[in-house]
C-alpha cells in the first residue's frame, strides 16, 4: 500500500499521539514494542488466522440485497456480514488479536469498556477461551439499555462492572479502564474496542478489523464482477469503519462514506457526529480528534439511539481521512436508522444492529439516487439481536 | 528568577521541605477558591497546585473526579480559574500557583492565548496530565515563553530514557507520582519510592516532590524524609467535600496546619 499512516510517534497528520499521563507511558511502550514484534511473526499470525477461521467463523460471506435494492429502485446493496461473526459483530476480530498478544505478553487479566456490550461480549469471550480473568467496565446507563449483553457477559464469566461518573455511557467506561489499568498494569492488559486511544491502539484495532475489507476486496469482483462505487460503515468510534475502509483507502474509484449518528437530529444539538458537525479538535482519552465539547473544553454528553455510536470523539484515522479529503462522514438521525433497521428485516430477513442500520440507512438514502447497475458495500458490523428491547420500546410494545 | 525556584532556594537554606497542596478550583463554590487559596498560605503552604475542572478527569481517583464535578455544576472554566488567580495575587505576589489538569480545556483556549493569560494572571507553573513530554513540544514553547514553567510527572514505571528527557524539559520542580494508580488510592509503598529517588536523581537537578496517594501527617513526614516537596491533593479535597461553606476555610486550616508540623520535622 501506499498509504502508510499512522507515523512512527502514532500521529495521523495532526491527530492521534500518546496523550496520556506519564503513569501509562511505560505500558504503552511495552505494548507498542510487543506489537511490532509479533505483528509480522508468522507463528502469531498463523495462531490469529487458524482462531479466526475456526472460532470466529471467518471468511464472513457477502451477501447481495437483492430484494431491498429491487425495492429501492436504484444502485445494488451488497453486505459484507460481519453479523455473522461468532458473539454477532466484528468486534471479535479485534479482541482475538489482542488476547492473543496479551497471552504472549504474560498477561493473565484483560480489562475492557463496552457501549453497546458486543465488544464487551467479545472480549468476555476470548478471555474464556484463552483461561484469562476478565472485568468489563460498562456505563450503568448502558447497562440498561443492553441489559441482554450484560447478561451474556456474565455467562461468559466476565465481572461487569457499573460506571456511574459523568453522562454513565462509554466515555466514562473508558476513563474507569484506563484507571484500573494505571493501577494494575503489571498483570493486566487493556483490550480497546476501537480506534481511538493512545497510540499503537488506533493502528492496532485496525489492523485487526482491515480483515474485513482484506476479505471484500478479494470477494467483491467474485460475487460482483468488480470492486464497489461506494463502501458505508457507522462511525462511533470507527473501528468497523475503519476495517472495511483500509484495503479500499488505495482506490481512489471507491468511495468511503463514514454514518455518523444524527441523533434527534442535528440541529437539535442531541447527537454524536463530530466530524459531520465540524466540532472542534480536541484531546481525549489518549488522542487528538475531532471532539465535541463546549467553549470550555468540557466534553459534552452525546445522544445516539444505538449505544455503540454514542461517544463524543471519533478514532483519530477518520479525522484525517476527513480532512485528506479520502473519506466523507455525513449522519444519519435516530428514525431514519430505524426505519432501515426495519426495512432489512422485512426485505432480507436479517436483523440489523442499530449502529449499522445507520449505514444501511444511508445506502438507502443514496440507492434511488443512483443508477441500478451502481454498487455499495455496506458493512452490516452487527446484529441486532442485543437491540430488539430498544426497538419493542420505541414501537410501544412490551417484551 | 522565577517564584518557583525562590521559594525552593529558600526552603533549601532554611533546611525546609515544601508543603504542596492541591485542591480543584470552584469546589464546592466558586466563591471559596480564593479564600481557600489565602488560608491555605496561612496555614504553611509554600506552592499550590490548583486544579482546572475537567469533565473526564482520566488519571484522577474518585475524590477529585467529584470536586471536577462540583466545580463544573458552577460552570468553573479555565478563564474563571485564571480570574481567581488574578484576585488572589492581588494580595499574595510571592507564593507560586501551579495549574493542574487536563489539556483540553488549553486546547480549547488555545496555548498562545493560554499562556499569556496564565502571565498576566500570576500563574508560575503548569503541570498538564495527560500531555507527556512526547506531545508537549507546542506547548512547552509557548508557556516558557511566556516565563511559565512547565511541570512533569514521573511514575515508578518511567525508565532511565524517559526520567533523561523529562530532566531535559522539566522547569520548576518534577512531580513524582508515588504509586502505580489514580490520585488518592491508598497503597503509597515507602520502600518502593525510597528505592526509586537515586535514580531519578541521577538525571534530575530540579527539585523532586512527590504525591498521590498521602493520606496523614505521618507519611507525609515520611514522605518528605526522601524528597524536597509533599503534594497532599485527595485528602484536601475530602476535607472540602466533608465540610460546610461555613467551615471549610477552617477545617482546611486545620488539616495544612498539622501536615506543615509534620513536614517540618523532615
Amino acid at each position: 500500500m501506499t498509504y502508510n499512516y499512522p507515523d512512527s510517534s502514532g500521529h495521523f497528520g495532526p491527530y492521534g499521539g500518546i496523550y496520556v499521563a506519564e503513569t501509562l507511558m511505560g505500558a504503552l511502550e511495552e505494548l507498542n514494542q510487543a506489537y511490532e514484534k509479533y505483528r509480522h511473526d508468522p507463528e502469531f499470525i498463523a495462531e490469529l488466522n487458524y482462531d479466526l477461521k475456526h472460532f470466529v467463523g471467518r471468511p464472513s460471506p457477502i451477501y447481495h440485497a437483492k430484494r431491498w435494492s429491487q425495492h429501492l429502485g436504484g444502485a445494488q446493496i451488497y453486505l459484507k456480514r460481519e453479523d455473522l461473526n461468532h458473539t454477532g459483530a466484528h468486534k471479535v476480530n479485534n479482541t482475538v488479536g489482542q488476547a492473543l498478544l496479551a497471552k504472549r505478553m504474560g498477561k493473565k487479566r484483560v480489562i475492557a469498556e463496552t457501549g453497546a456490550g458486543q465488544h464487551g461480549v467479545a472480549t468476555a469471550t476470548v478471555a474464556a477461551r484463552y483461561g484469562m480473568e476478565c472485568v468489563v467496565y460498562m456505563g450503568s446507563e448502558d447497562i440498561q439499555r443492553q441489559s441482554p449483553n450484560v447478561f451474556r457477559m456474565k455467562l461468559l464469566g466476565a465481572t461487569v462492572v457499573p460506571v456511574e461518573s459523568g453522562s454513565k455511557t462509554l466515555k466514562d467506561a473508558l476513563n474507569e479502564a484506563m484507571r484500573d489499568w494505571v493501577t494494575n498494569i503489571e498483570n493486566t492488559f487493556y483490550i480497546i474496542g476501537t480506534v481511538a486511544g493512545p497510540h499503537p491502539y488506533p493502528m492496532m484495532v485496525r489492523d485487526f478489523n482491515a480483515i474485513v475489507s482484506k476479505e471484500a476486496v478479494v470477494q467483491m469482483p467474485e460475487l460482483a464482477g468488480r470492486q464497489p462505487d461506494a463502501v458505508i460503515a457507522c462511525v462511533g468510534g470507527g473501528s468497523n469503519a475503519m476495517g472495511v475502509f483500509y484495503h479500499y483507502i488505495d482506490m481512489p474509484g471507491v468511495k468511503l462514506i463514514g454514518v455518523e449518528a444524527g441523533g434527534r437530529g442535528i440541529a437539535s444539538g442531541e447527537h454524536a457526529a463530530p466530524l459531520t458537525t465540524n466540532s472542534p479538535v480536541g484531546v481525549l482519552h489518549g488522542n487528538k480528534t475531532y471532539l465535541m465539547q463546549d467553549e470550555n473544553g468540557q466534553i459534552i454528553e452525546t445522544h445516539s439511539i444505538s449505544a455503540g455510536l454514542d461517544y463524543p470523539g471519533v478514532g483519530p484515522e477518520h479525522s484525517w481521512l476527513k480532512d485528506s479529503g479520502r473519506a466523507e462522514y455525513v449522519a444519519i438521525d435516530d428514525d431514519e436508522a430505524l426505519r432501515a433497521f426495519h426495512d432489512l428485516c422485512h426485505f432480507e430477513g436479517i436483523i440489523p444492529a442499530l449502529e449499522s442500520s445507520h449505514a444501511l440507512a444511508h445506502a438507502m438514502k443514496i440507492a434511488p439516487t443512483m443508477d441500478k447497475d451502481k454498487v455499495l458495500l455496506v458493512n452490516l458490523s452487527g446484529r441486532g439481536d442485543k437491540d430488539i428491547n430498544t426497538v419493542a420500546r420505541l414501537s410501544g410494545i412490551t417484551l | 528568577m522565577s517564584r518557583i525556584q525562590t521559594t525552593f532556594d529558600k526552603l533549601k537554606q532554611q533546611k525546609r521541605k515544601a508543603l504542596i497542596p492541591f485542591f480543584t478550583a470552584g469546589d464546592h463554590d466558586p466563591a471559596l477558591t480564593v479564600p481557600l487559596l489565602h488560608a491555605l498560605v496561612e496555614a504553611g503552604a509554600d506552592i499550590i497546585e490548583l486544579g482546572v475542572p475537567f469533565s473526564d478527569p482520566m488519571a484522577d481517583g474518585p475524590t477529585i473526579q467529584r470536586a471536577s464535578e462540583r466545580a463544573l455544576k458552577h460552570h468553573v472554566g479555565l478563564h474563571h480559574v485564571l480570574d481567581m488567580v488574578a484576585e488572589f495575587r492581588r494580595s499574595n505576589s510571592s507564593t507560586p500557583i501551579v495549574l493542574m489538569g487536563y489539556g483540553n480545556p488549553i486546547e480549547a483556549m488555545g496555548w498562545e492565548t493560554f499562556a499569556q493569560r496564565c502571565a498576566e494572571a500570576g500563574v508560575d507553573g503548569v503541570l498538564t496530565v495527560d500531555f507527556p513530554p512526547e506531545e508537549s513540544h507546542e506547548t512547552f514553547a509557548h508557556l516558557t515563553k511566556y516565563g511559565i514553567d512547565p511541570i512533569f510527572l514521573l511514575a515508578p514505571t518511567s525508565t532511565d530514557a524517559r526520567i533523561a528527557r523529562v530532566a531535559k524539559q522539566a522547569r520548576g520542580y518534577v512531580y513524582y507520582v508515588s504509586l502505580k494508580g489514580v490520585t488518592g488510592a491508598g497503597h503509597l509503598d515507602l520502600a518502593a519510592i525510597e528505592q526509586k529517588i537515586p535514580q531519578l536523581r541521577k538525571h534530575i537537578q530540579l527539585p523532586i516532590g512527590i504525591g498521590f496517594g498521602i493520606r496523614d501527617a505521618a507519611t507525609a513526614l515520611s514522605v518528605a524524609k526522601l524528597c524536597d516537596g509533599v503534594v497532599v491533593g485527595s485528602r484536601i479535597v475530602q476535607e472540602i467535600e466533608n465540610s460546610t461553606e461555613q467551615n471549610v476555610v477552617a477545617n482546611v486550616s486545620k488539616l495544612v496546619k498539622e501536615l506543615r508540623l509534620a513536614v517540618d520535622q523532615a
